[in-house]
């Protein structure tokens, strides 16, 4: 007993190392695929469209019942103090620092993520990927190093648009619905603002979008790999459903740590 | 512009299942050389050795005198360019269209423009009949065309190697004729070297310079198709008598 429990574990630990190993190797033959010849711009742009500007509308909207909702909650918390004056700032370093980065990767995993996972794992089930291979068409130049680079312009675009919608729901709810000063507002949200809150967002943007496109395509390509998942369809589904799980958390324990470090 | 492919005591398991126990057999440059035998004998499995889609358990494979076992990603790359292989699911990348999957090669290996491209792939097409199904997409096709669009691709850059799994099941006879008189044409003028996983016999099998039958994890070849008959192998024997059997009994005996 004693013993199978120890070779459980020593198998399960040998797993999970070759499986970080893997994981790494994926990583490094992507980027180098952003540099190999010939690059795929049309691809890069079809990819920018599916991950982001298709995802825009449901950005803008999350973004904007995001906003409001802060605009309605600071404005209850900050009369507490009297200071609903603070609004704007309250806001807009909420949306800029926390929720614009965390909230667009979790919408961005679920929809772009999963997408790009089932994608490379149907192409890997059915061998077009050895096919590639077999033209002595790199995989990793062809098909997911556009994504990469799409994910990585797309996404910190994509929170952007995030929190300058929030910021107007802000506004919408505070000073539209609850009668704060406009001009208060908006100065909160100019001059509380500064580089340090606006650089810590683009860092987590791009992290959480490595994330995103890491784990999504990365997933996929090894979805023949991945202990107990099965086979075939069955084993994208599940595969798929555990990247989009994977990335969430992964997006919440890596905003936890840039931010603790930034802080 | 010729190319040995060997087979060098070669070893593949999946898990108590031998599929390929010891191997050795050597593929001659310029030859076509067709592998039969029974369904999952390892046919299939053979040819994935070949491309470096698998590794085998033990023994080498040597491609023009390289182990393809032990070379890194590129070099493999290096000897796969001069590829055309057909898998026996064809593998059509399926978001793409007929004419850009037979594309595909030139656009991406060959960088030729599109003019050209366009030229060469609707002669492709032509060539395996399949003119004006360029804006079908895998998905539209049947059985037979998909092989006939994964044929042309596999053609498409005058390969020095070509390893085709099955490419003519579940073509109609006129086809499948059509095709093999074509293949056996261009292998004429460029003098390629191939491999045919085919059950067609015996028609393949005398326009054929040799037959390799699997059986039980072993090779067995055979210079001249008429040789399998004398094989004295009991596995060869029996595959031969329940394919064959009625193409040779008119002639010979094997109830012996
Ligand atoms: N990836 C794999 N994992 C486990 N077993 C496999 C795998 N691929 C093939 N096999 C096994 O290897 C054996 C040979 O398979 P292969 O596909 O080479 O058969 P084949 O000779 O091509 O048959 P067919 O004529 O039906 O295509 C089969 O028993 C099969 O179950
Ligand atoms: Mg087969």
């Amino acid at each position: 007993m004693v013993v199978d429990g120890v070779v459980r574990i020593g198998r399960a630990t040998i797993y999970h190392l070759r499986d970080v190993g893997r994981m790494g190797g994926f990583l490094y033959s992507a980027i180098a695929g952003c540099f190999a010849r010939p690059f795929r711009f049309k691809e890069v742009l079809r990819q920018i469209q599916m991950i982001g500007v298709n995802s825009l509308p449901l950005i803008l909207f999350i973004g904007l019942f995001t906003g409001m909702v802060l605009g309605l909650q600071g404005y209850y918390t900050l009369t507490k103090v009297a200071s609903e004056g603070m609004l704007g700032m309250l806001v807009s370093l909420t949306l800029i620092r926390e929720l614009g980065p965390v909230l667009t990767g979790l919408m961005v995993a679920g929809r772009a993520g999963s997408a790009m996972c089932a994608e490379l794992g149907i192409m890997r089930i059915s061998e077009q990927v050895d096919a590639l291979e077999c033209m002595a068409i790199d995989p990793f130049r062809y098909l997911i190093s556009p994504k990469f680079i799409a994910a990585l312009i797309s996404i910190p675009l994509l929170t952007v648009a995030f929190d300058l919608i929030g910021i107007f729901g802000g506004y919408l709810s505070g000073v539209v619905l609850l009668g704060v000063n406009p001009g208060a507002y908006m100065l909160g949200v100019e001059n509380k603002v500064d580089n340090a809150d606006i650089l810590l967002g683009v860092y987590k943007s791009f992290a959480f979008a490595l994330l995103i496109v890491w784990t999504g395509t990365g997933r996929g390509y090894f979805v023949q790999k991945i202990k107990d998942a099965g086979f075939g369809a069955e084993a994208v589904s599940r595969v798929t459903t555990q990247s989009v799980v994977y990335t969430s958390i992964a997006i919440l324990v890596w905003n936890y740590l840039i931010t603790a470090v930034c802080l | 512009m010729s190319v040995e492919l060997e087979f060098i005591d070669v070893v593949k398991r999946f898990g108590d299942q031998t599929v390929l126990d010891h191997v050795n057999v050597t593929f001659a440059p310029g030859q076509t050389t067709v592998i039969a035998g029974g369904s999952g004998q390892g046919k299939s499995v053979a040819i994935k050795l070949l491309l470096g889609l698998m590794a085998p358990d033990a023994g080498q494979i040597l491609i023009d005198g390289v182990d393809i076992v032990k070379i890194n990603k590129k070099e493999l790359n290096k000897v796969r360019a001069q590829f055309g292989v057909l898998f026996q699911g064809v593998a059509l990348l399926d978001s793409m269209t007929v004419f850009d999957n037979v594309a595909l090669p030139l656009r991406e290996r060959l960088r030729l423009p599109e003019e050209e491209v366009k030229v060469r792939v609707e002669e492709g097409l032509a060539q395996f009949d399949l003119q004006g199904e360029g804006d079908k997409f895998p998905a539209q096709l049947s059985g037979g065309m998909k092989k006939r669009v994964g044929l042309a691709r596999a053609m498409m850059l005058d390969p020095a190697v070509v390893l085709f799994d099955e490419p003519t099941t579940g073509l109609d006879p006129q086809i499948t004729m059509d095709i093999y008189k074509l293949f056996f044409d261009t292998q004429k003028q460029h003098g390629f070297t191939s491999i045919i996983v085919s059950h067609d016999i015996p028609k393949v099998f005398n326009l054929a310079d040799r037959v390799v039958v699997l059986s039980r994890g072993k090779m067995a070849t055979f210079e001249q198709p008429e040789d399998i008959q004398h094989s004295t192998d009991p596995h060869i024997m029996q595959f031969v008598q329940e394919t064959m059997g009625q193409v040779y009994s008119s002639s010979h005996e094997f109830s012996s």
